[in-house]
């Protein structure tokens, strides 16, 4: 197989995309990714029957979501919860906190006061409503998430001679070129099977326009070309006030560069702008969730055993401190524990459920917090916000969207590495050589700053999280198929909620909407029994 | 959510892997191309040590991460083969990120480190006929 054939390949999606193809949209919907959520508002439950109990495994926003609104239906509700924390992978870490991963390596998180990392979680789509919803309603203060940063850089070791380029100058670049080719087929007759005279007009007009092209229909070196791309010399005042146009970049480099892959992310419905975080770092959504349950929790509970019968649901766990086991009884049970984990509990379910729950593996992720001790991305080359790309392991670094323009250290995301080679790498590392790998692949963007400025850092690698061992569940269209129904069906008394039991994977919105959906099975359930 | 397959550019000794995948999930976008792993030594270090450790001695938290140092399950190369092919549980199958020389090699690796002394060599053949009867 040839590179070239690969590029292709993936340059044609891209447009694909650009051009809004329906197909994909359509095949992205089949898999749950693109529509927006179902929420129609809180379920609003009511009339438990006198007496009755429900105990929720995990006290993640699944299991807390559910806990508060069983709670309200009337249900004496107890949730057990493994960490001695509530709010799951809704997490922040934060100076002075420790860490263990599997493995035993302990950090000792260093960041000066009111800096943070988000491990897991980070960012909330304007359209994720179960989520907002619950975070105004729990008082969870949001702000602006910088999601899209045309000054940004992105990199590619293959392109430009490794050197990484403004998004801005690359994917105006990127735009015209394709508006530039388009217009030429367009003229050669290639399209006019496909489009009416009227039409082709109409496109050419918005090639012309989209792709910054003059009027040959040409994308060159130029003042039109450069209010797209940037300029040589900006335009100013005074003297020297005209602007001076810029080199466009080669367009070979320009296709290497892979920005159309960067391109065609922010396209993704979730990726789409406006996207918001908490003031404070992630974790504070799990902390507002957990106001309003915590008198229900118990923690350090460890779920060794989950048994139901005529009678009820009994749960057997042990503390993590003192190894006490003891027994919890309920007449029915939410569980919300990640996959990978209830695959090693003893649960007696149907054994096509038991199939479910043994069939999706999780997803590895690396996250790498470096405190800096100025904002040298600001103060030297004006950036406020968003991410740079790269096609290193690191996969970005992103920088931090509060406090601009703030004095002292500040703490950027040095690592959000994708599943697969990246992440196993990384994870694969002791938490010094990650940093070490953070600081040596994020200098190519700030290379007289980066370690210069560098203070401390952390990371959480997902594959070594004791209490989820995994990201998040991986589905495919296969294991959707064969599985997914079961996975979310009342099994007589006991019903599976979370991220892994909906169509917004890996995302908070796609557990707190299998939670509700599930709660408000159950308790359908529950009047019937 | 899933994963595309890595497409693997294998040319003049180099090899190249160039991960693109659409935003699936919460995802880092962008396209990430690092040289991928080729011995057995290789493979460990840089997949499965992510979980099962650098000393093969995985990891106990809300669950377990077995352990590979010492254990007598790898006498017959089918099974650690079987659990990369498909896996098992939190753990994915790797055929979408390892050929078959890269899962024999990973294999053969580590029925003779960490404790296990299985040295009888793992071949291609063996992976990719595991692989067909998936």
């Amino acid at each position: 197989m040839s590179g070239r054939a690969t590029t292709r390949r993936q340059l044609l999606s891209a447009i694909g995309m650009i051009g809004g193809a329906t197909a994909l949209y359509q095949a992205m919907t089949t898999l749950g990714h693109a529509a927006e959520t179902q929420f129609k508002g809180p379920p609003n439950l009511s009339g438990a029957r006198p007496g009755q109990s429900i105990i929720v495994l995990g006290a993640g926003l699944a299991g807390m979501v559910a806990a508060y609104e069983l709670s309200k239906a009337g249900y004496q509700v107890r949730i057990l919860e493994y960490q001695p924390r509530a709010g799951g992978r809704n997490w922040s870490l934060y100076g002075g906190d420790t860490y263990t991963e599997l493995g035993g390596a302990t950090q000792h998180i260093g960041f000066a006061p009111g800096n943070y990392l988000n491990p897991g979680p980070w960012r909330i789509p304007h359209h994720h409503r179960t989520l907002l919803h619950y975070c105004k309603a729990f008082g969870v203060q949001l702000e602006p998430f910088i999601q899209f940063n045309h000054n940004a850089y992105v990199h590619n070791a293959d392109a430009f001679g490794g050197k990484p380029q403004r998004f801005h100058e690359v994917a105006a670049d990127f735009e015209g070129n394709v508006a530039e080719l388009l217009g030429k087929a367009i003229d050669q007759k290639a399209l006019d099977a496909e489009l009416t005279v009227e039409d082709r007009e109409r496109l050419k007009e918005a090639l012309r326009e989209w792709g910054a092209l003059d009027e040959n229909m040409r994308y060159v070196k130029g003042l039109t070309a450069s209010e797209h791309r940037g300029y040589e010399r900006p335009p100013g005042g005074g003297v020297n006030g005209a602007p001076i146009a810029s080199t466009p970049f080669d367009r070979t480099d320009v296709l290497k560069s892979g920005v159309w892959e960067t391109m065609a992310f922010f396209m993704n419905m979730e990726m789409q702008t406006t996207m918001f975080q908490p003031v404070g770092g992630i974790g504070m959504i799990g902390k507002a969730f957990a106001r309003q349950v915590q008198p229900l929790i118990t923690h350090n509970a460890k779920v060794t055993k989950i048994f139901q019968d005529k009678t009820g649901v009994t749960v057997t766990y042990s503390d993590t401190g003192t190894g006490a086991v003891s027994e919890a009884k309920a007449d029915f049970c939410v569980c919300t524990i990640p996959l990978g984990v209830l695959n090693q509990i003893d649960i007696n379910v149907t054994p096509e459920k038991q199939a479910a729950i043994s069939a999706i593996p999780y997803s590895n992720s690396v996250k790498i917090g470096l405190e800096m001790k100025r904002r040298f991305w600001e103060e030297d080359d004006y950036i406020y916000g968003g991410h740079s790309f790269t096609s290193q392991d690191i996969g970005l670094i992103s920088y931090p969207n509060n406090h601009l323009f703030g004095e002292g250290p500040a703490v950027l995301l040095g690592a959000f590495a994708r599943t697969g080679f990246s992440a196993n790498r990384l994870a694969g590392m002791t938490p010094e050589q990650r940093i070490e790998a953070a600081l040596a692949q994020g200098s190519v963007f700030h290379p007289d700053s980066y370690r210069k400025e560098f203070s401390n850092g952390a990371s959480v690698a997902w594959s070594r999280v004791p209490w989820t061992l995994g990201c998040c569940a991986r589905w495919n269209e296969d294991t959707r198929k064969a599985h997914y129904q079961t996975l979310v069906a009342v099994d007589d008394r006991i019903v599976l909620a979370g991220e892994h039991a909906s169509y917004v994977g890996c995302w908070m919105e796609g557990a707190l909407t299998s939670s509700l959906d599930a709660i408000t099975r159950l308790h359908s359930r529950a009047l019937e029994a | 959510m899933q994963t595309p397959s890595p497409r693997l550019l294998l040319a003049m000794g180099l090899a190249l892997a160039a991960i693109a995948a659409p935003a699936l999930a919460d995802e880092p976008g962008g396209l990430t191309q690092t040289s991928a792993p080729v011995t057995g030594e290789q493979v460990y270090t840089q997949v499965c040590q992510a979980c099962h450790m650098a000393n093969a001695k995985g990891g106990q938290g809300a669950a377990v991460i077995p352990a590979l140092a010492g254990d007598p399950r790898l006498a017959v190369a089918a099974y650690p083969i079987a659990m990369v092919v498909n896996g098992r549980g939190a753990m994915p199958g790797f055929t979408d990120l390892l050929n078959p020389t890269q899962i024999a090699n990973v294999v053969g690796y580590v029925r003779t480190h960490f404790g296990n002394a299985y040295p009888k060599p793992v071949t291609p053949q063996e992976v990719a006929r595991i692989e067909g009867a998936k």
